[in-house]
């Protein structure tokens, strides 16, 4: 069933029923007994006819539905003959309550099925073949399944809407639009963001923004869930694999790709392999066989992100726990989520001195490529096409923000998708899982475990952690948890709170001596933390924050704008849904568990840099420059001039 | 006099705060035995039991329960809801005191149509005398135990806000459209509590039928279909306007009093209903035979039924909300196929394809706006096809002249 949250913000026709479980299950009519085409099932009270289909392995068609929302009961596509019922129920949204009579296929239920569907298609514009979503659309395969070999009532042969491709991550054509409402049930009940709502009636009906304005002028913070469960081609990201193409084409161009952790875990899904099957270094000769002239791991600007966060958190402590200063702002607040970032820019702006001031990953390594890099390998940054993949589509919009140019270019070029990427891949005729493996580029070859886990939520704290620990105790974190896994913090609850005891504190490493003399301060301190994905957990977070509670006295707090962290981003391969969530997630420890050095201050390319190039250390005058960045207060009122 | 009350109305002779105070006298379970006991089903519509409904509400476990009237009037040609509000709006209240009573609301709540805006002074003078009466307040009609005030929210105009949970939706300032049911709203309504919903005309009877006892209402009509009931007659006959008849009317004694006798046709139920030819005027109105909330308009011999039922496709192609599929296209797709009928353009077997989408609107409708938006298109297909098919384009028939 849906996971909604107590008080859901989109409107109650679209609720989930009432009829509540019985907390004890035993206890008598806590149970009913369904009859569907003839089977029994018995299933707890409430419980929709749908979910006791598929417990019998009867399938039943939807297209509103969806394992992360609400329900709606919109579309009617799944309608079934409840014995008794006048009209055809529809079995997401009707639930068992009494003993009752289930047929799923009767002759006025398939007419009625393949007349919705019908109708979808007379007011569906665009042709299969040409969209993004050909093979991968769920009206497209319904119309398979119900056989549709003519339009019976008509195909339409004009748009009706102008295709909005406003935003840098969100490219809205509502010409394919089928008004299941997914979108905006994402928008308004799952991410609490709000942008996106159903205007007009009947025929007229459109998703809208505020006002109609374009997706770009308005407060959406490009987390692209939307697209994730658009059933249709009417919701992409805004794809500039033409471009990437192009660079790639041009033999001027040095074109250098970087690779997040999150699409290695998910990009098989995309070559029909099953959720959760890692494909980093497939991917690595992928991309190399596309054309890309060097291919590096995130993870290593993941370590770099770790150390610079890290180090500003402990001088953020220092200074409001030594030096007394009253303008220290903690808890401190991650800020490598893009769409997290753009969520507190537009809903809570007078809290952005939380936000860490770090870049994310990705514009870190940006930034490097045309710099350290160029430097290093004597070419023209003006040459340097740096594209990124990304399980993101917000990261399009942050490579480009104005003040991503500490490079004296425009830091990352290009952020493709994991979709897109797998697009390229096979547009060079690869089909991954049959390639060999290959590792990745130097300089920034080698990469930690806990760069890895920054794709799952509870990851950057989880790595900042085991390198906080360690630098402070001077101790190994496997004293304090076995092999390394900060557990309290891992998992897919919404929002988590632990506590780290430092006992016994350790000298201070080289690398940190410029700020501190000695950890005696944090002797016998407990740090606490805080982990929250999707922004409807965030807005609670700092709700909680706001009230003086729990989570006002944590020092730091790690935020992720997508449910499940990156590994449920906006750019990961469609469909999406908890278990393949999970399944990501479990590819992506096991690979942390793989690695040799598994801890971000382990890497040794990442003092190299430091001593090479950044050699101010972190948080110094030369990373404040180039890794660090600032904010813009937006807040919701946004006047178009 | 309002000039529109066509016939003697019995809520003339009955006393206001009579049916109320004659309620009070009684224990809740008594007062919807009593409900029972009179056989007085909804007059918006639907039909549905009203001591049922209230039982639901009553047996609903809740913090706050709330009482509705629907006084959104939006079924085209029904215009009796109007007439009890300005003339009878103190049965109206009763009936909603009573209902209270009866289902342990404390607060009740008129959704009134945007386009009676104008009532809205009077009834708000009426609710400031009641209050001054001790009517409403803390220990309604001196019970200690019964504490109710009556709020007047206005509705915006569009037609599905009449539908209860899309007017529950309405109120609670969300887009005015209906809810999955069940639940339905006596378990889960207004603010997700148990709410009782009934149209204005069932409240009116409620206090009548307090008045002047179960036996009286229930005496009249026809077994399933007891008591009086309220008509807005329309369309081409003498004496359009308000007229109370009982239960179980024929069509054709109807048409006689409001002299329409040469009709053609007539729509009834408004746009949402059926259109029953000639040859049927002699079926009852009731809910067993030709249901309705009371909307009968006339459809004289020079009439053009195509014309007719294009004017009711246009109505619901503009005021279906749009949320499921079957009603948000399937009028707009009907109306298409009536302008291929006047153009001469449908084939026998489209037409065939649109009734039987027609068939599936009826079916898998969310609302009763899309199960029943066909009605009148398949009844009109069905009565008179050698009327509408056939034609002969515009184009073709001037230059044939
Ligand atoms: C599209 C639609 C419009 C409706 N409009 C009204 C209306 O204007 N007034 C009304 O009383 N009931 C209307 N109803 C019926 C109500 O949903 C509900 O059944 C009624 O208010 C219950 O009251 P009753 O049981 O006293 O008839 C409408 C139903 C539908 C499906
Ligand atoms: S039947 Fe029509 S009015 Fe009713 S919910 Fe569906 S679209 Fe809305």
């Amino acid at each position: 069933m849906s996971d909604c949250k107590e008080e859901p913000r989109a409107p109650r026709s679209t609720w989930i029923s009432q009829v509540k479980t019985p907390a004890d299950a035993g206890a008598i009519g806590a149970t009913v007994t369904a009859n569907i085409d003839g089977q029994d099932v018995k299933v707890p009270m409430g419980t929709t006819i749908l979910e006791a289909a598929v417990k019998l392995g009867i399938r039943i068609p939807t297209l509103c539905n969806h394992a992360d929302l609400c329900v709606a009961g919109v579309c009617r596509v799944c309608v079934v003959d409840v014995e008794g019922q006048r009209t055809l129920q529809v079995a997401c949204a009707y639930p068992i309550a009494q003993p009752i009579k289930v047929r799923t296929h009767t002759a006025k239920v398939r007419n009625a099925r393949r007349h919705v569907i019908d109708l979808i298609l007379s007011d569906h514009y665009g042709e299969c073949y040409c969209c993004a979503r050909n093979n991968n659309c769920e009206l497209q395969s319904l119309a398979k399944e119900y056989g549709v070999d003519f339009y019976r009532f008509g195909h339409p042969d004009k748009a009706k809407y102008e295709v909005d491709r406003s935003s840098y991550a969100v490219l809205r054509d509502m010409n394919k639009c089928v008004l299941c409402r997914r979108c905006v049930r994402t928008c308004i009940d799952l991410q609490e963001v709000g942008v996106l709502e159903v205007a007009h009636r009947s025929h007229k009906s459109k998703v809208e923004t505020f006002m109609d304005k374009p997706l770009g002028e308005v407060i959406c913070i490009n987390c692209g869930q939307c697209i994730n469960r658009c059933p249709t081609g009417a919701l992409r990201a805004n794809d500039p694999t033409y471009e990437v193409w192009a660079a790639i084409d041009d033999p001027t161009k040095h074109v250098v790709i970087q690779t997040a952790p999150s699409p290695r875990s998910a990009i098989g899904e995309c070559f029909g392999l099953p959720p959760g099957t890692p494909m980093t270094y497939q991917m690595n000769t992928a991309l190399r066989y596309c054309g890309f002239d060097k291919v590096f791991d995130t993870n290593f600007t993941a370590d770099l992100t770790i150390l610079e966060e890290g180090t500003e958190l402990l001088l953020r402590l220092k200074k409001a726990l030594v030096d007394g200063d009253k303008s220290v702002k903690l808890p401190q607040f991650t800020s490598c989520s893009p769409g997290w970032v753009k969520y507190i820019e537009h809903f809570h702006p007078d809290m952005l001195d939380h936000l860490s001031t770090a870049k994310s990953p990705q514009q870190m390594f940006g930034t490097l490529i045309k710099t350290y890099y160029a430097k290093l390998n004597n070419i023209d940054p003006a040459n340097i096409v740096s594209v990124a993949v990304m399980p993101c589509s917000a990261k399009k919009f942050e490579c480009n923000r104005p003040e991503m140019t500490s490079s004296g270019y425009k830091d990352v070029d290009f952020g493709l998708t994991c979709r897109e990427t797998a697009q390229m891949i096979s547009e060079a005729g690869i089909h991954l899982p049959d390639i060999p493996k290959s590792d990745f580029d130097d300089p920034f070859g080698t990469a930690t475990g806990s760069g890895v886990i920054f794709g799952a939520t509870g990851g950057v704290m989880e790595s900042a952690l085991r390198t906080v620990i360690e630098l402070v105790t001077g101790k190994k974190v496997e004293q304090f948890y076995d092999h390394a896994d900060i557990v309290p913090i891992r998992g897919f609850d919404g929002v988590r709170y632990a506590e780290i005891q430092i006992p016994d504190v350790g000298p201070v490493p080289d690398l940190l001596k410029r700020y501190f003399n000695d950890w005696n301060w944090l002797k016998g301190a407990t740090v606490k933390v805080g982990v929250c994905h999707g922004t409807a957990n965030a807005k609670r977070v700092l709700e909680n924050i706001r009230a003086g509670g729990k989570f006002a006295e944590c020092h730091f707090i790690e935020f992720m704008a997508c449910p499940g962290g990156c590994l449920g981003g906006g750019g990961q391969p469609i469909p999406t849904s908890p278990e393949i969530r999970k399944a990501r997630a479990n590819a992506i420890y096991s690979e942390d568990s793989a690695y040799k050095v598994r801890k971000s201050h382990d890497n040794p390319a990442i003092w190299d840099i430091y001593n090479k190039f950044l050699t101010d250390g972190p948080c110094g005058h030369i990373s404040h420059k180039l890794l660090h960045t600032h904010y813009t207060a937006r807040g919701k009122y946004i006047i178009v001039v | 006099m309002n000039s529109s009350i066509k016939n003697a109305l019995t809520f003339s002779t009955v006393e206001p705060s009579g049916g109320l105070r004659a309620a009070m006298d009684k224990g809740r379970a008594e007062i919807i035995a009593e409900v029972r006991a009179s056989g007085i089903r909804g007059r918006g519509g639907a039909g549905f039991p009203t001591s049922v409904k209230w039982n639901l509400a009553a047996a609903a476990k809740s913090d706050r329960k709330f009482v509705v009237c629907n006084a959104d009037e939006g079924e085209p040609g029904t215009f009796k809801d109007r007439v009890i509000l300005s003339e009878y709006a103190g049965l109206v209240f009763d009936g909603m005191t009573i209902a209270a009573y009866a289902i342990g609301a404390t607060t009740g709540i008129l959704y009134l149509r945007a386009e009676y805006t104008y009532l809205r002074e009077h009834l708000e003078k009426v609710l400031a005398e009641r209050r001054a009466k001790g009517l409403l307040g803390q220990g309604v009609c001196g019970k200690d135990d019964f504490e109710l005030d009556i709020q007047i929210r206005m509705g915006a105009g569009a037609y599905i806000c009449g539908e209860e949970t899309a007017l529950i939706e309405s109120m609670e300032g969300q887009r005015g459209e209906p809810r999955n049911r069940p639940p339905f709203p006596v378990d889960t309504g207004f603010t997700g509590r148990p709410t009782a919903v009934n149209n204005v005309e069932t409240l009116a009877w409620v206090a009548c039928i307090f008045a002047r006892g179960a036996d009286w209402f229930k005496s009249v009509g026809t077994g399933k279909s007891a008591g009086l009931k309220l008509f807005s007659v329309s369309g081409d006959c003498k004496a359009p306007g308000v007229y109370e008849f009982p239960m179980g009317i024929t069509v054709a004694s109807l048409l006689e009093a409001v002299g329409g006798q040469d009709a053609k046709a007539v729509q009834i139920g408004g746009a949402s209903g059926y259109c029953v030819p000639a040859g049927e005027f002699t079926r009852t109105i009731a809910y067993e035979d030709i249901a309705t909330g009371g909307s009968i308009i006339v459809i004289g011999r020079e009439r053009d039924m195509l014309k007719v039922a294009e004017n009711f496709m246009e109505f619901f192609a503009d005021e279906s909300c749009g949320q499921c599929t079957p009603c948000r296209l399937g009028n707009g797709k009907l109306l298409e196929g009536i302008h291929l009928l006047q153009q001469g353009r449908c084939s026998m077997q489209y037409l065939r394809e649109l009734c039987s989408l027609g068939e599936t609107m009826q079916l898998a409708s969310k609302c009763g706006l899309g199960q029943s938006s066909p009605n009148a298109l398949l009844s009109i297909v069905k009565h008179f096809q050698s009327e509408i098919m056939g034609r002969i384009p515009a184009a073709a028939a001037a230059a044939r002249e």
